[in-house]
Order: C-alpha cells, then structure tokens, then sequence
C-alpha cells in the first residue's frame, strides 16, 4: 500500500445543523513522500427520489424528471500541489456548510422511494501513473429546530367491533374493548413516543399487541404523484393474552436515519404514521391508524 | 587391645546442683505468665512477697525487663493484636449495619445499600439449576432467519419486497433457521454453553451485531414455555449469557473512554468521551428497534448499567419504564420471571430505587389472577403438569422479588405487602414466598397469623407442606412470642403429620426440628423423634432420607449438649438406628462424638452415657477395614480417645480397669486406641499410688499389679515398634513406682528383647527414614532409667545393662554408622552413675542398687570391667576409622569419649588422664574439630579445676593445646 486517505470528522455522531461548520483533518498515511496535484474537499447534498415499481407504468413520462435534485455542492482546496513527506500526516479543515442562493436543505432522511444524503468527499490528484486517491464520508444533516412550541396533541382511542372500518363480516367478530391513548402525535423526534393502552375485555384470548412505524413518501406533484407507505419498523408492545385493565405502555423509539422531521415540498413529501395493531388468537388482525407529525426541537 | 582401667569420678550431686544453680528467684504463680509482658506494677508490695530474693535481684529483674519477644512485638502478641483487630472491624461492621439509609448518594455509601446479608442470586442460581429439571425432551429454536414464511406477520402486509436493514437484524446466518429438537436436558445446557461460548467470541472477533444476534435469540428462548417444569432452569442459564453480554458491553464502553486515563469509579455522564456516548447510544438505538417484546426488555435490562454513560438519571428513568413493559407479557411465568431479571438487575446496578421494586410487586399482584386464568389451566393440561407442581415453578421468582423489596424494608412496607397479599385469592403462593423472604423476626412476631392464613389456603393449590416449610424457616432463625410457642409447634404439627409422603414430610419436619430444639425441652423433641420414626420407618423410607435425617441429628445435637438428657430421650437410640447405611451411620455417629468432645466439660461415668456412647464408637469402630484410609482412621482414633479421656469412675478404679479391659476388646483394630488405653491405664496405676501416698496396701499392690498385667499384655498387640518400645519403657517406670518389680523386670527384659526387631528403616509421614536417631533417643532414655532398676536377686549383676549392651553389639546397624559406638559412649556416664555412693535420683520405696550393694568393691570393680571393655571398643573403633576416609567421625567420636571422660572419669588416675589428652589430640589432629567448641571446653575445665578436688585438672590443662589453623 503506497497511500491512503482517510477523512475524519470531529463529532463523533457527525450530525451537523446549515450554517455550522464541519471541522475535521484530511489523513494522508504513506511510506514514503507522496508527490500530488492538490488536495481538495467537495460537500454534496442530494435528494435521490426513485418510483416504485408499481407506480412506474403509469408515470412513465413523468419518469425523466425525477432525477437527484442537488441541495449543495461546494469545494474547497485543501492543499496546494505538492509533496506529503511519509509517514502519518493530519491536515485540518473547517468546512463551513452554506447554501447558496434560497435553497433548502433538508433533514438526513434513508427511505425507500425518496433518500436525503450528504457526503463530504476528498479527492487526492496525482501525476501521471499514480491514481487518484478519494475517500467519501456521509454526514447528517439535521434541520433547525422549530421555533413554534409543539402542540402535543394527545389523542384518546376506543377500538370495538363497532368502530372498525373495512370489515367483511361484521358478525363473525368477536367482542372485544380496547381503550388506550397516544401522549402525543405532534412528535419530537428526539422523544419516544408513548401512551398506554387497556384491554378491557375480549372474548378471544389475545396474541400480540403491536406498534407499526409507517413511512409515507410521496413523490412528484405537478402532473400526478405516487404515494407509498412501507413499514420502519415493528414493536411488540404486547405478548399473549395479557392481563385485561391493567395499562400496557406504548413506547417507541423513533429510529435514527430512517425518520425526519415531516417534510413537505414541491417535488416530494415524507410523512409518518403510526399503527397500533391487535392480532387475536384466532389470527384476526386489527389495526388503528395514527397519523403522526414528526419535528424537531 | 590397649587396656585402661576404669574409675569413676565421685560426684556430690548436691553440691554440683548448688554451684550450678543460679541465684534464685521465685516468682508468685498468680501473676507470673511467660509470654506475659513483663510489667512491674508495684514492686514493693512485690519484692514483700518474694521469698529469698535479694533487693538487688529484684530490682535488676525488673530493668532488665524488656523480653525481646515483647520489645519486637511493641508489647502486644501477635494473637491479641488479631483479637483486637477483628473486635474492631466487627465493630465497623455494625456500625455500617446500624444506619443503611443515609441520604446522600456517594457511590460509596451506595454500595453498602446491599449489605453481606443480602443473599446474592449466584447463591440462588445453583440451587435453582438443581430443583427444576426435567426428563422431557426439549428443542432450540433459533430463528436465525427473517422470517418471510411468516404469512401472517402485519409487516408483510404492508411490503412484503422491501426490508430494511432494522429487520435484518433478526438473521444471524441469512435464511437460516436453526431448530434443534429432542435435546436431553444435558444437551440443552450444553447449547446455552455453546451460545454463550459463541457469544463471546463474536465479540472477541469484533462481529457485535452477530453477538447481539445471539443475545436476542437466546432471550427468545424465554418466551417459549414448552417443558415448563424446566423453565426456571432455563432462566437462569440464559440469564447468564444476557449478564456476560451486559457486562461485555458495559466494558467496551468503559475502556472506550478510559483514553487517555480511565474514569473514577463515581464516574458521571460529564466524564464520558463523545465517541463513548455515540457508541452507547447506538447499542440502545438497535435495542430499542428489536421486534420482539421479551427480547427487547431482557436485552436493555441487561445492559442497563450503560445508562450511566449517556446521562445521569438514565436509569432512574429505565426502570420504571421497564417495570411497566413487563405488563405487556401474557403468560404470568414468563412476566414474573421477567419481573425477578429486572429486580435482580435493579439491586445491583441502583439498589436505591426501591420504588420501582415494590412496583414490580405491585404489578405482579395485580395481574396475578392471570396463574389461574384458563390460558394456564390449558397449557397445563397440555403438558401434563399438575397445579401444585406448576405453583411452585414461581416460587424462586417470586422469593428473589420478595427478597429485593423486602431487603431493609420497613416494618409499615412489609405489613402493607402483606395486607394486599392477604386480599387476594389463592394467595398460598405469595404467601409461601412472603415468609421466605421477608425478615424473619417480622414472620416470626406474626407466626399465628401466619398459622391461620395457611390453614384457610386452598388444599388443591400451593402444598401446604411446603409454607409450613418456609415458616419453620424463619422461626429456626428468629422467636416467636414466648407464649404462642407451643401453640405454634402444636399446630404446625398437626399439619406436618398428615403429610403422607415421606421426602415431603421429611423435607418439612426436619425444618421444625430447629424450632423444636431451641425453644422445647427434650420431651417435645422426643415427641417429635417418635413422629418422625413413624413416618419415616414404613418401606424403609429413610433410605432415601438419610441427608435430612443427619440434618434432624446435627440440629438436636447443636441444642443439646448435655448428653444425659439427650440419651435419656427413649426415641433417641432409635431414631439413631435408622441410619442403616453404613457411611451415613458412621457419619452420623462421627457428628455425635465431636460434640460430645466439643461440649462434654468434665468426665463421666453415666452408665447411660457409655453405654450409648460405647455403642456409637464401636460403630465407627466396625466401620475400619482393611480399605479404610489412614486419615479415617486417624479421625475415628481421634473421637474414641475422646471419648475414653472424658471416662472416669472417680475412686472407683476396679471399675475403670475393667472399662478399660472392655474399651481393649471393643476397639482391638485401632491402635491408637489401644495405646490411649495403655496410657490410661498407667495413669490409673500412677494416680493409685498417689491416693496410697506413695506406699501400697494389700489390695491396691495387687491392682497395680494387674494394670501392670494389662498393659504387659496389651503392649504386644500393637504393631508399632517404636510406640511398643517406648510402652514397654514407660509402663516399666510406672510398675517400678508402684514397686511391683518383677514386672518391671519384665517390661525391660521385654523391651531389650524387642530391640533387634527395629527396621533400619521407618516410614515417618510417608517417607522412609532412617530408624537410628529413634533408636539412639529411645536407648538414651531407657539407659537412664536403668539406673534405679535393681539387679534381679537370681540374674547377676547388671544383668539389664549387659543385656542391653549385648542387644546393642549385635544389632544389625547400618554399614558406615558410628550408633553402636556411641551407645557405648553414653552407656559410660550411666555406669559412673552407678558407681557412686549415692544416686542422682532414687524412687521412693524401691531400693536401687546403690543399697542393694552398699558400694561393694566387687560391685565397683564389675563397673569397672565394664567400662574397661566398653572403652577398649570405642578405641577400637577409632582405630578402624583412622585408616579409612573417616577423619571427621574419628574427631568428633574422640571428642565425645573426651567429653565423657572429663564428666565421668576419675583424671588422677595417669592413664585415663593420658588417654584424655590422646583423646583431644586426636579430635585436633585433624582439623576437624569446632574452635569454639574447644575453645568453650579449655574454659569449662579451666572454671572446673578451681574446685579443690578437681585441682589436677589445671595440670592436665597444660597438656592441652589448641590446635591452630594452619
């Protein structure tokens, strides 16, 4: 191994807020002294949104305009061309992570049809016969927080044969009364969401109580858009037939990188929404949907 | 053959004794102690009370003073030191137990929140693993694969393509699912082994996310009742691989932040490095996404320790949260279990949060309808397991909650507990569990209570033999109310003797025999013997019984030491004879010898005692044969001489004899025993004498004859040949004492005749050694007691003496051995002594040979010719040693003869005089002699020619040189 380069950032959990400044060093590590034309950083920041395989047939034309949409791109020069004597060496930067123009940028967000990633990336150039030398390192991009106060907005819910939608045959169900509520669906994404559910009564024993995070992406909006929900993740809050009246919590925490603050613009929309669902004996499955609004504080 | 006659230097022992005797001192007794501190208090009033001590003596004895034993130790012993030191730190120890609730939080002040008298769950776990097993087969399932063939799981209905890569983290080998079925209980075990094996090094290997896999599959394991008479088990090795990983992350995480220098042990979250917490959080953000509801909550409880490192009331907000997760979990083994991990985990990392603990208590009686709910009955019935047995499939959970709540809890807690215990139905579980583990002079001070609750519990439910088990438990170790004792043991008993299995009804009783002991008197407790018997004797149900019956005996022998009262007990004997296996009899019978060693004070002659007794050493006794061990042995030895030293008949000795003749006959394997006997037998001899104040009547000559007669012919039994030897030697002086000399006669011609049968070599400790240093030691002393043996009136003279000399010469001794020449050497002063007009010590009553033969010149001249002869050996010895390579031996042989002479011989006489010097020439001709030694001798012989009689030696003197070191 003649050269490697390496790039560290100095926080440890890489997430950084517009306008701060990403400070870091640039390692260069060699045996011997490495001839280079320069040593310069580039910060990128792209929204990638991607059809789903459903959608595609139909939006076919629309098809050409979804490409990466890039939030930031800038480039500073670290080192002139020169010479890095072997050995370890450490080149400091500061980075300043500015906007130009109205631009927005937006959260770090890993979903299915729409990804919002940042990437810090140095680039090594070498004389002829040496390649050139790059590293990428991704960092996070949380968004300021919200100025407003959050409205928690709790809410309260009864779920019986009665209040269910979408039932084939109503009859064959069996009676049950779950009450329960959510603390909040204003959420802060740093705070787990909770609650407390009660079953009151049910004639079929119960199998599972679960959480069910949803992610809803939207993408496009001028000539029509595709919306698709796709689970995050699964939480068993419950297991067997509990103890009818006594509280179960509801607690989830919010997984990082594949949940944002709810964003909403022009070309795409993430939104989140909780499911609370009840699976009987019997395998009946049952669930209770709650829209959420995610933000940051 | 140079000849020199013999004569023997005349002594006056007196007056040697006076010149050598330093000025005397006497010290009072009473407050004279060696290893005392030599302090003077008063000396005055000391100095009145000394007698024939000088002033000056006095006052130098108490300057001098400094011993160098008390100067090095600074007046203190080492073992007063130790005594004081433990009195002390017992001291601290109470002082810490006095105050356990101080406010403030210092991590030090923290950890004494769980004192020693917390029993820690390592003492729980083997317990546990030993009470629940199982013979059924069980199976692993290890899910290792996503789980797409779930068809009805909710996550596929919303996509079934797309995973991320959260689930992912339910695969450990991508697709595979690992089912292990029809694995025996060992075989289970071994897989947990296995896992937790692979657990460690995933994470040696740096594959966390593969070790964290393993941790969730394994505490998937939790949810799985199958074989539930085994899930107790199961519980606790799978919490053994969560507590390995709690602590691996725990660690990581702390060395992590230990660059550059590691954190106090009162670290606060402030302290802790970025990466450190980045890291941390990680592990609680892929917890806190596990699908699972029990793996989720074992994993965090698990690693609730790294709480610390993110914030400071982490885990006060935690446990809680935890606390109220665990009411998520339907099958109430599998919640209440949970509920013991997060009390067992809570005790050790925050002991103080006893909120959470009494929350955790109060959670499970409220969903505690759920044990009798029809989802149990079901399973139940599916696995074919009874109520009773799946009742007590909770108590360890249940013990340890209890044990967490209830550890330095108030009075006013406990009662509350208690009250809300009492209000619910088919309580017999808790309550089971409530005396177990709540303070036991709190259950003992509500005993009756207690009596009342059980008796109204359920018959079908919760054994009841088994809650009069928890309570005899607790009043064996705290009392109840003086008087609702008897009441309390009535009733109990009353339930206990209904029980109709035997190892429950063993198991019970032989808890309330504690309770019986240490507040009744021995008619309650033969009561309870005689139940005991009953129920123990039919098919011979003691044979599976024999640890708890050996309990029932160490507790009645703890409470009762007075053994007349113990063996007066009618059903004592035959609660003894139900120990018919003979190991655990001899056991048993080893248990009641070392307590009546340990408590019986003065001896006895009890018929009742030793005949009971007699009965139990010959037990062990019988035990001995040819396999047994040398240690057993020993020990077995060790109790029956106990036993034969606390015999004693008082003035009685005909009868003591005659104990001793049946003890002989009884314990005839044991040699150490017979040798015991032997002792005491001369001991009683010797103790007649002193009672007849030295001379016999009739009849006590003719006892002592016999005891003499006993030992004569016990002595041969024994296959020792040294303890026969010094017997035979010491049973001897003892005849001789008590004038019976025809048997002294015949106690030394039997030792002398037993000489040529010593080995060379004997085994010591398990090695072999050289028998000659024994030999020489045991001739030395017999040689001085020949002294004051007088001649046989029909053996000639000194017949014992050239006996023994005779033995000596013919004596097989070792090739290259100087013994023989130096029993010659020592055989000299004896002879000197013999020769003197009065001997240095005589036995009262006995006429030595110094009256026998009034000084005769022939007698003397017989001694002479001895001498003569006995010298001409040595010489040529020496001679014989001059020509070999011993130069050395021939130095130091001549320097001892030298020694002798000078000691025993009369040096007027030329030619012992001439034979002196050529002596010490010899011993200095070659270099081999010590200077000091030879200088220290010129001064002895220098002080001793002062004397007047002893004026020639300064001429001889002259003749001495010492020999430079060239």
């Amino acid at each position: 191994m003649s050269a490697v380069l390496d790039l560290k950032l100095k926080r440890a959990n890489k997430v950084y807020h517009e306008g701060e400044v990403l400070a870091g060093v640039v390692v260069i590590t060699g045996k011997e002294a490495i001839q280079h034309q320069g040593i310069s950083l580039t910060m990128e920041g792209f929204v990638n949104l991607q059809l789903s395989s459903k959608s595609v047939g139909v939006f076919e034309a629309f098809y050409n305009s979804v490409k990466p949409i890039q939030l930031i791109n800038s480039n500073i020069e670290v080192a002139k061309p020169g010479k890095v004597p072997g050995g370890k060496t450490e080149i400091p930067f500061e980075f300043p992570l500015q906007v130009k123009g109205n631009k927005v940028l937006y959260e770090t967000y890993h979903g299915v049809f729409v990804n919002i990633q940042y990437t810090l990336r140095c680039d090594m150039r070498r004389p002829l016969l040496a390649k050139d030398l790059s590293k990428t390192c991704e960092f996070m991009l949380h968004c300021q927080p919200q100025k407003s106060k959050v409205q928690p907005s709790p809410v309260d819910f009864i779920i019986t044969p009665e209040t269910l939608q979408n039932v084939r045959e109503r009859s064959v169900l069996p009676k049950f009364l779950i009450r329960g509520h959510l603390d909040a669906t204003n959420c802060v994404i740093t705070q787990p969401l909770t609650g407390e559910l009660v079953v009151e009564s049910s004639e079929v024993a119960i199998k599972s109580i679960e959480l069910q995070l949803v992610r809803v992406e939207t993408c496009g909006c001028a000539e029509g858009y595709a919306r698709d929900a796709t689970e995050i993740q699964n939480i068993q809050i419950a297991e067997g037939d509990v103890s009818h009246g006594l509280p179960i919590p509801i607690y989830m925490v919010f997984p990082r990188l594949f949940t944002c603050a709810t964003l909403e613009t022009t070309n795409f929309k993430v939104e989140f929404e909780v499911n609370v669902v009840i699976v009987f004996h019997d395998d009946h499955l049952i669930t209770e949907n709650f829209p959420l609004k995610l933000c940051r504080v | 053959m140079v000849s020199v006659p013999w004569h023997s230097r005349v002594r006056h022992y007196e007056a040697e004794l006076r010149s050598c005797r330093a000025a005397v001192a006497s010290v009072d007794f009473g407050d004279y102690h060696p290893l005392k501190p030599i302090t003077v208090l008063d000396s005055r009033s000391r100095r009145g009370g000394r007698k024939g001590s000088t002033s000056s003596s006095s006052s130098s004895s108490s300057s001098v003073a400094p011993d160098p034993l008390s100067s090095l130790l600074e007046g203190t012993d080492p073992l007063s030191l130790f005594a004081a030191l433990s009195i002390w730190s017992s001291m601290a120890g109470c002082k810490r137990n006095i105050n356990p609730d101080t406010q403030t939080c210092t991590t030090r002040e923290r950890e004494e929140e769980v004192g020693l008298d917390f029993e820690p769950w390592a003492a729980k776990r083997g317990e546990i693993l030993a009470r629940f097993t199982t013979t059924e087969k069980l199976s692993i399932n290890l899910f290792m694969g996503s789980d797409k063939s779930k068809a009805s799981s909710p996550s596929s209905a919303v996509s079934e393509k797309v995973r991320t890569r959260l689930e992912e983290l339910d695969d450990l080998e991508e697709g595979s699912q690992r089912e292990m079925m029809n694995l025996s209980q060992q075989d289970y075990v071994n897989r947990i082994e296995d896992l937790n094996q692979s657990l460690k090094e995933a994470w040696s290997s740096d594959q966390k996310v593969k070790a964290l896999k393993i941790v969730i599959q394994c505490s998937k394991l939790l949810s799985d009742t199958s074989v539930i008479q085994f899930y107790p088990s199961k519980f606790v090795l799978i919490t053994d691989i969560l507590d390995t990983f709690g602590q691996l992350v725990y660690d990581r995480i702390w060395s992590m932040c230990s660059d550059p220098h590691s954190l106090p042990d009162t670290f606060s979250a402030e302290d802790v490095n970025d990466t450190a917490k980045e890291t941390c959080l990680n592990w609680f953000f892929k917890i806190a996404s596990i699908r699972e509801l029990i793996p989720r909550l074992y994993v965090e409880a698990a690693i609730l320790k790294c709480n610390r490192f993110l914030n400071n009331s982490g885990i006060q907000e935690t446990v809680p949260r935890l606390t109220a997760m665990v009411r998520g979990i339907g099958d109430p083994l599998v919640a209440v279990y949970a509920r013991a991990y997060l009390c067992r985990v809570g005790m050790e990392v925050t002991p103080h949060l006893k909120d959470s603990l009494n929350k955790n208590f109060f959670d499970l009686l409220a969903s505690f309808r759920q044990i009798h709910g029809d989802a149990v009955q079901n399973q139940l019935v599916l696995q074919r397991v009874e109520v009773p047995v799946y009742l007590t499939l909770y108590s360890p959970a249940i013990h340890w909650i209890l044990q967490c709540v209830a550890y330095r809890a108030s009075d006013v807690l406990l009662t509350e507990m208690m009250e809300r215990c009492k209000k619910l139905g088919n309580n017999a579980l808790l309550l089971n569990s409530v005396m177990w583990a709540f303070r036991a002079e709190f259950v003992a001070a509500r005993a009756t209570d207690f009596i009342s609750m059980i008796k109204d519990c359920d018959e079908t439910g919760f054994p009841k033999h088994l809650l009069f088990g928890s309570l005899g438990r607790s009043l064996a170790c705290a009392d109840p109310p003086e008087s609702e004792r008897l009441p309390i043991l009535n009733e109990a008993w009353k339930v206990i003797t209904k029980v109709r299995n035997a190892q429950d009804y063993i198991t019970c009783a032989e808890i309330w025999v504690e309770f019986t002991c240490r507040h009744f008197t021995k008619r309650e407790v033969n009561t309870v013997l005689a139940d005991i018997i009953k129920h123990m004797t039919p098919d011979r149900a003691f044979e599976d019984a024999y640890t708890e019956l050996h309990s029932v005996m160490m507790k009645i022998l703890t409470y009762f030491h007075n053994f007349s009262v113990l063996f007066s007990m009618e059903k004592f004997l035959p609660f003894l004879d139900m120990f018919q296996k003979d190991s655990v009899r001899v056991e048993v019978c080893k248990s009641i010898m070392e307590v009546f060693i340990k408590h019986q004070q003065e001896s006895t002659r009890d018929p009742v005692i030793l005949n009971a007794l007699l009965h139990v050493c010959k037990t062990m006794h019988d035990s001995v044969n040819a396999l047994t061990v040398e240690d057993e042995k020993r020990s077995v030895s060790l109790l029956i001489n106990g036993f034969i030293r606390m015999v004693s008949f008082g003035r009685d000795f005909e009868q003591q004899l005659s104990f001793c003749v049946e003890a002989r006959a009884t314990f005839c394997n044991l040699e150490p025993v017979i040798i015991q006997l032997i002792h005491t037998v001369n001991q009683l001899a010797i103790e007649t004498r002193r009672v007849m104040g030295g001379s016999h009547s009739r009849k006590t000559a003719a006892f002592v004859r016999a005891c003499a007669a006993y030992c004569f012919i016990t002595i041969p039994s024994i296959s020792n040949i040294f303890s026969r030897l010094h017997l035979y030697l010491l049973s001897g002086k003892v005849a001789l004492a008590n004038q019976c000399l025809s048997q002294a006669d015949a106690f030394m011609k039997a030792a002398v005749s037993v000489l040529p049968e010593v080995p060379r070599t004997i085994v010591v400790e398990g090695k072999q050694r050289s028998s000659e240093s024994f030999l020489l030691e045991f001739i030395s002393s017999f040689l001085s007691t020949l002294l004051v043996v007088p001649d046989h009136p029909e053996q000639g003279v000194l017949y014992l003496v050239r006996g023994l000399l005779n033995m000596v010469q013919d004596y097989t001794w070792e090739d290259s051995s100087d013994a023989k020449v130096r029993v010659y050497i020592s055989a000299l002063p004896l002879l000197a002594a013999m020769s003197q007009e009065s001997y240095l010590y005589t036995i009262l009553n006995v006429d030595s040979n110094e009256t026998l033969y009034g000084g005769d010149p022939k007698f003397v001249a017989e001694i002479s010719r001895l001498c003569e002869t006995l010298i001409g050996q040595v010489l040529d010895h020496l001679k014989t040693l001059g020509r070999e390579e011993g130069v050395h031996r021939q130095g130091s042989l001549a320097f001892s003869l030298f020694s002798c002479l000078l000691a025993h011989a009369d040096l007027r006489n030329n030619k012992l005089n001439q034979l002196a010097v050529n002596l010490w020439n010899l011993s200095h001709k070659n270099g081999q002699c010590d200077t000091r030694i030879s200088v220290r001798t010129l001064e002895h012989i220098k002080s001793q020619a002062q004397h007047s009689e002893l004026s020639h030696l300064s001429d001889m003197l002259l003749r001495l040189s010492l020999q430079s070191r060239a």
